[in-house]
């Protein structure tokens, strides 16, 4: 069977401090006060399930040689687009093959398991990369709100240069409804945790996980590294126990760090074990929701040599204290926020016009001139260089990995924007190109004339009255 | 070989309307206002106008896309009447088309008039609008305040200025201009401010505060223009005549080439120094004795002065502290109050720096009369630095 050829994360930059959660809403619910430790992840307003999709494929794919793909398949339960496949726009974002294999997957909490599993079984040539992406709205107040997190995770799997190889993989399918969100559903509606506890994990889970061991001949005491994802702090080492796997196998589940990322929890904590591991380790993998997936990889040598550009400890690393509770509401669309008659501007797309221009706004792709060698963006009919203006003499240029410094910049505060003030400003490609783009994630003070710059997939609008989000690059000043 | 416009056309009449916020007036009744004044000082009955053009820089918040309006509004006589529309410089493209007919001798009277009701939106600034269906697409969400902030980072980094004397120099050209537009009794603000005032404003784009920023204002200007010939037959003293017309338009470099630095406006360079050739200027510094320029922001008013040839390239910052543009320097500028004080209707705006000049010329310009005005020069900047449209005029006494 195939195994693990590579694997990337994005957590949002933003981690917003639970004691600020609390002092919100201890008013309502005083229990809520001993959830109030540590700190969450929470999406930008311009970030959703799809931009951290891009941002963990793209660090996944950074540490691959051959960066082609067979196909990829999106796992979330909130997927921005209900008919729009999701992955398809992942994939065009960041400027994968159009002769790839794509699809989305959802509806449960091991949407992201099942999709590996099938990843792995594919008979198809090549690297196919599974990503997990998870952005989900809860009630404010809630128990949900201050456990969960905001993240993505993604995987190759392929035959070759793998690795972790798969041992084996089982699936113990039950209709066992610990939570469930409906249609036309903004929020989750769960029940008692101890009974998912008792009725779910504990009855559940051991099926899986006998069929894994016994199909890949190996016992509970030989795992290293033991995968649970779920929002129940104690409920890992009870099963472990229960299982038979060494305490010190348990891998944490970040409550305190992140939170639980839903359907991306599993990947985010499969890279933290890969980022760990050493050569000879057996993972254990589960997934949880209606049923119980078990996928069982051992790492080989090749595991020491392996990073990603950013991994999990980058993405834990990148992060900005947030301690305004009011602004994870706005972002979220919690409160009905005045947000001035700028605001109200119509932002239709027309999605012709869209169409015509996909590979600027989605790829970020403009031009390099044949004749005078000018890097351009966009790409227009003619030449931007002013001693060239050659017709039709650009090939394809992809900036999404290009470094920039900012040469103009500001902040606006009289124009609308969900996280005032809008910065952006000139960017200098280092390979010649220049733009006027928006910048997010600025931190007032660290940016100014001369600051180097990445480019990052963002939301650039939503347009609410017809449900449709505008995605564009966007820089974020390198500190 | 073309001979250019110097002195083939003249002023024969202007008028301009009161500009500020006209909750009770129409753009209509705005239009109507400076033409009333611009016919009594023509000394012509409407019916002798020939042709017209029409200026109005944002239709959705005006009077629509085309000509009528205008047609309709001042009941001219089934005239040709062209709608023009180049953002900032909408004003004096107007103006270009009635003086160019003038000059080709196709009609021997033209009119031009630029309009514009900005304050029929119910928030303050420019109306928020589309750039395009494309553009829309991916370019910033930027306001004007947040588009001319660029120049100031730009011209910060280029040359290393110290970003508090930079900011001072900025306070310093609204000071002025309020100081002018206090005198001025059509303008939109006519209070004076002082430089800790405008220091210490809220920024609306860093490094733009406030007083930074210009007026947002309904109004309306107009000119009649003729032949020097019909002028001097209609007995019209002290004739201005049009030195130069000139405009330059961005085709992409400043916002997709390294060659551009964001400094500076490349707009303004090209056509400044097209419009000196024109008019026969070979020393801008000393023959330019009057300056209306495109003040939307303080720090575009700095940038310009260095771009007209006015100060030096860097040197822009000690010539505005040392009170070179001042009403009593070496080379006023806003003498009327600039778009700052006097207020900035878009399309109205070329057409109001002409009539500012007109006045001064004419030696009708009141409190604010300059001693001894030659040749004055006006600037609209339309659009951003990035991307604009640079319209420049000169006038002066004819011959």
């Amino acid at each position: 069977m195939k195994g693990i050829t590579a694997y990337g994360v994005y957590l949002p930059k933003l981690r917003l401090n639970r004691q600020a959660m609390v002092e919100a809403n201890a008013w309502f619910d005083s229990s809520l006060k001993g959830l109030g430790k540590g700190e969450r992840s929470i999406c930008n307003w311009d970030e959703d399930t799809i931009t951290m999709a891009v941002e963990a494929g793209i660090d996944c794919l950074s540490a691959l040689q051959e960066k082609s793909l067979s196909g990829l398949i999106l796992a979330s339960t909130t997927a921005p687009f209900v008919d729009r496949q999701n992955s398809v726009l992942v994939a065009e974002a960041m400027n994968l093959s159009s002769q790839i294999r794509t699809m989305d997957i959802g509806s449960s909490q091991r949407a992201a398991t099942s999709a590996l599993i099938a990843g792995l079984e594919s008979a198809r040539q090549g690297n196919e990369m599974v990503i997990a992406s998870e952005h989900r709205r809860t009630k404010a107040g809630s128990r949900a709100e201050m456990l969960w997190g905001d993240g993505a995770a993604a995987l190759t799997v392929g035959d070759d240069d793998v690795i972790a190889r798969c041992l084996a993989v089982a699936t113990n399918a039950v209709d066992f409804v610990d939570h469930y969100r409906g249609e036309g559903s903004d929020f989750d509606y769960d029940w008692e945790e101890r009974w998912i506890r008792d009725e779910g994990f504990m009855k559940i889970v051991p099926d899986a996980f006998s069929e894994v061991l016994e199909s890949a001949g190996r016992v509970a005491a030989e795992i290293d590294h033991f995968i649970l994802p779920t929002d129940q702090a104690r409920t890992p080492a009870a099963l472990s126990k229960k299982l038979g796997i060494r305490s010190e196998a348990v891998v944490d589940n970040q409550i305190a760090s992140v939170g639980v990322a839903g359907a991306a929890q599993p990947f985010i904590l499969l890279a933290k074990a890969l980022e760990s591991a050493l050569p000879g380790q057996l993972i254990l993998l589960l997934g949880f929701g209606q049923g119980c997936d078990a996928v069982l990889f051992e790492t080989l040598d090749s595991i020491e040599r392996f990073r990603p550009d950013r991994g999990l400890s980058g993405a834990l690393n990148n992060r900005r204290e947030e301690t305004n509770y009011h602004r994870f509401l706005s972002f979220n669309n919690l409160v009905e926020r005045d947000i001035g008659k700028r605001g109200e501007v119509d932002k239709q797309t027309f999605l012709s016009g869209f169409n015509r221009r996909k590979d600027l706004l989605t790829g970020f792709i403009g031009g390099k001139c044949r004749d005078c060698g000018a890097v351009q963006i966009p790409r227009e009919k003619y030449c931007v260089n002013p001693e060239c203006q050659a017709l039709d003499s650009q090939d394809n240029f992809s900036f999404a990995n290009q470094p920039g410094t900012v040469l103009t910049w500001t902040a606006d505060r009289l124009t609308f924007d969900w996280s005032p003030p809008a910065y952006f400003g000139m960017v200098q490609f280092e390979c010649g190109g220049k733009l006027m783009m928006d910048f997010t994630e600025v931190e007032e003070g660290t940016i100014d004339s001369g600051s180097r710059v990445s480019v990052h997939f963002r939301i650039r609008q939503f347009d609410a009255q017809r449900g449709f989000r505008k995605y564009f690059w966007k820089a974020v000043v390198e500190s | 070989m073309a001979s250019g416009i110097k002195d083939k056309v003249v002023i024969l009449g202007m008028g301009c309307s009161k500009f500020g916020e006209r909750w009770e007036s129409s753009p209509s009744d705005l239009m109507v206002e400076a033409f009333e004044e611009c016919l009594h000082d023509a000394g012509i009955e409407r019916n002798q106008i020939e042709a017209a053009w029409f200026g109005a820089g944002i239709d959705a918040f005006n009077v629509g896309s085309s000509a009528m309006p205008m047609s309709i509004a001042l009941r001219l006589n089934y005239i040709p009447v062209t709608k023009v529309e180049n953002m900032c410089a909408t004003g004096t493209e107007a103006f270009r088309g009635a003086v160019y007919a003038v000059a080709s001798g196709a009609c021997d009277i033209a009119l031009a008039l630029g309009v514009e009701k900005l304050k029929d939106t119910g928030y303050g600034g420019l109306p928020q609008r589309t750039r395009g269906v494309e553009n829309d697409m991916y370019w910033p969400n930027l306001s004007a305040p947040g588009a001319f902030a660029q120049l100031a980072s730009g011209y910060r980094a280029k040359h290393k200025v110290n970003g508090d004397d930079l900011k001072r120099a900025m306070a310093h050209v609204s000071v002025k201009s309020h100081a002018n537009g206090a005198k001025n009794p059509k303008a939109h603000l006519q209070r004076e401010i002082t430089e800790e005032q405008a220091i210490n404003a809220p920024f609306i784009a860093e490094p733009i505060g406030l007083f930074d920023c210009c007026g947002v204002s309904d109004g309306s200007a107009c000119a009649i223009v003729t032949t020097p010939e019909i002028a001097e037959s209609r007995g019209k003293e002290n004739l201005v005549a049009v030195k130069a017309l000139q405009l330059a338009v961005s085709n992409g470099t400043e916002s997709g080439h390294a060659s551009w630095d964001g400094s500076y406006l490349k707009t303004t360079r090209i056509a400044s120094q097209r419009a000196y050739e024109e008019a026969g200027i070979s020393k801008p510094k000393e023959e330019i004795t009057m300056t209306e320029v495109h003040d939307c922001f303080s720090i575009t008013e700095l940038v310009t002065m260095e771009d007209l040839q006015l100060a030096d390239e860097g040197k822009g910052v000690k010539d505005v502290l040392d009170g070179a543009f001042d009403a009593e320097g070496s080379n006023p500028c806003q003498i009327d109050g600039g778009l700052k004080c006097f207020g900035h209707p878009i399309g109205a705006s070329g057409l109001r720096m002409l009539y500012e000049n007109y006045l001064q010329l004419q030696g009708r310009a009141g409190a604010r009369q300059l001693s001894h005005p030659k040749l004055g020069l006006n600037h609209n900047l339309g659009g951003f630095p990035h991307q604009n449209i640079c319209s420049i005029s000169i006038v002066g006494p004819y011959g």
